[in-house]
């Protein structure tokens, strides 16, 4: 397997990045050299191994369906780059989700 | 709009309910609607670096009530993901979700239709997950994000492909809602957006089996619009392929004012959402001990409700179907019902029709003339028992108890009282009724000589007249007896 540079300018639009044509080409041959090394995982035989979601042994951890206080509005607008009276305010988003 | 016969709709819904706890999925913030904007938020909710979601007990908890309802296997080990995207109203950058690994798979429901058939609809699976914000794009040149809603959280419904028409997925929908409601787990508002449902479609020629190229549907957002919103893209898609072309995998929004579905600017990356496993969230882990609480816990079924209705209250299918539609419906009219068992120490088979009779006509006309809830309905069940149980003891007649339906409306009076105020008891009595025939007939010759020449028909006008005279409140089946008897001796003299 290895990294082109569709597969680099398709991932920096899906993380929202943008790239010179420079910077591309340095991306390729680093993220190549990442999956190589990852290759030598496969040295392993893990045929019998469950993969793993989680590397802390925990599970069910739960909270009780209870409120409790958050933030004002005022304290959660407060480090916003833009807003108004009540509102987060971001450019107008033109594509849809 | 006709659907072209030549060709067979194949249609999958994707429905999404917003769940009934007090606090958010992940934090101990409010879920209530409609509340000042951006003022049910925390540190988790905003997505604030450096913070940790905590799972609410009760999305376990109510999405097993809808799983063991719809008959779907618990995963023992379940585990949530992330699906990553940027829109403005998903702080985070991802909506916690379920991939691989949802809570309930399989399973499924039981559509009744139009021909009186019944029809299992498969569920693919039954998955957890947060709400995201929302994002207003018209009172302000900028967009304006309100963070309320974020981290509420949801369940999704994913169906099988096994719906054939528009109908089929509207009642699939209305199942769905009904079940939702009865387990207490969602208020089933579908114009409130509690309850959202999108489709995916793609049309065959009638006979053969491969699915055609699929659309999905979006914003459907009130009962009405569904199956119009299924008519025009099933149409869409026909045409497309008798003109020729090819049907374009693409999603598209449904827009209500115009009556169109409009393709949505997608760029080809969109749907790469990048699933992983949330390493801030430890999996979810079942075991039968759980669920057999919660089974033993959930109410009656809807369907199972609506058979016992039939079977053992012995209503007709048509009483069942439209008492058990909505679960407080049926509570009122069993709560009506043990109320005039034990008010009459009758059988409670030979009460129940005459009680889903005005539960169906006057309690539910009310309802729909005032715009109210069962629960706000002036007239409690025990009143309504009262009222029912006055009739059948030859108190007050039908008539009279239509009356005094109306009267019971306007004050929390007991019906027996509001009988003695106005004076609204049947008479019964021989003497005064013979009295009120007697004058009835005296008063009116040509229709004696009518009856006495054979012509039955004017009997009724003689029972209308006695009545009349009597202001509503003579016992017709004493009158019925007594003018029968007095008529047929003047026949025979």
């Amino acid at each position: 397997m290895s990294v082109t540079l569709r597969d680099v300018d398709h991932v920096a639009k899906l993380a929202n990045l943008s790239f010179s044509d420079e910077e591309k080409q340095t991306l390729v041959g680093e993220l190549n050299a990442i999956l190589d090394y990852m290759e030598q995982l496969n040295e392993l035989d893990t045929s019998n191994v469950d993969p793993l979601s989680h590397v802390i042994e925990l599970s069910n951890v739960f909270r009780d369906d209870e409120l409790k206080p958050g933030l004002s509005r005022e304290e959660a607008l407060r480090n916003a780059p833009q807003r108004s009276e009540k509102f987060f305010k971001v450019p107008k988003v033109l594509g849809d989700r | 709009m006709k659907l072209n016969d030549a060709y067979e709709p194949v249609i999958g819904l994707e429905v999404h309910a917003q769940l009934l706890t007090a606090s958010k999925a992940f934090c101990s913030c409010s879920t209530q609607f409609g509340v000042e904007p951006n003022s049910n938020v925390c540190p988790v909710c905003l997505g604030m670096p450096g913070t940790l979601p905590v799972l609410n007990r009760n999305l376990v908890e109510f999405i097993i009530r809808m799983g063991l309802a719809t008959g779907c296997s618990i995963t023992p080990r379940s585990v949530f993901a992330r699906k990553n995207y940027f829109y403005p109203d998903l702080p985070k950058g991802y909506q916690i979700s379920q991939f691989d690994l949802p809570l309930c798979t399989g399973g499924s429901v039981e559509i009744d239709l139009d021909d009186g058939s019944r029809k299992t609809i498969r569920l693919t699976r039954i998955h957890m997950e947060e709400d995201a914000g929302k994002s207003i794009h018209d009172i302000d040149v900028d967009t304006l994000v309100d963070v309320n809603r974020c981290g509420v959280p949801l369940i999704e419904i994913v169906s099988e492909p096994d719906m054939r028409s528009p109908r089929e997925a509207y009642l699939f929908l209305t199942r769905i809602r009904q079940l939702v409601t009865y387990l207490g787990i969602c208020d089933g508002n579908m114009e409130e957006g509690s309850l959202r449902a999108d489709a995916n479609i793609s049309v065959r020629r009638k006979g053969t089996t491969p699915f055609g190229t699929k659309t999905e549907v979006k914003n459907m957002n009130s009962f009405r619009y569904v199956e119009r919103a299924l008519e025009f893209e099933i149409n869409r898609q026909i045409q497309v392929l008798t003109e020729g072309g090819t049907v374009a995998q693409e999603t598209l929004l449904w827009d209500a004012n115009l009556g169109v579905a409009i393709p949505m600017r997608s760029k080809e990356e969109a749907h790469d959402y990048r699933y992983f496993p949330d390493p801030d969230l430890v999996p979810v882990l079942v075991e039968e001990a759980w669920t057999g609480r919660i089974r033993e816990s959930m109410p009656e079924l809807p369907t199972v409700r609506r058979d016992r209705f039939e079977s053992t209250l012995g209503l007709p299918r048509y009483d069942a179907d439209v008492l058990t539609a909505e679960k407080e419906t049926a509570d009122y009219f069993e709560d009506t019902l043990q109320e005039l068992t034990n008010q009459t120490g009758r059988d409670r088979k030979d009460l129940a029709k005459p009680v889903s009779n005005w539960v169906m006509t006057d309690i539910l006309r009310v309802m729909g003339e005032r715009k109210l809830a069962i629960g706000q309905v002036p007239i409690s069940p025990v009143r309504l028992a009262g009222m029912i149980r006055l009739i059948l003891d030859g108190t007050i007649s039908g008539t009279i108890a239509k009356e005094l339906f109306e009267e019971m409306l306007g004050s929390d009076e007991d019906p027996e009282s509001i009988v003695e105020r106005k004076g609204l008891v049947q008479v019964s009595d021989h003497g005064v009724l013979s009295a009120a025939i007697q004058e009835v007939l005296d008063n009116s010759p040509d229709q004696v000589r009518k009856y006495i020449n054979g012509s039955d028909k004017v009997f009724g006008f003689f029972v209308g007249q006695t009545m009349k005279k009597l202001q509503g409140k003579g016992n017709p089946s004493v009158i019925n007896e007594l003018l029968r008897k007095k008529l047929d001796g003047l026949k025979s003299a």
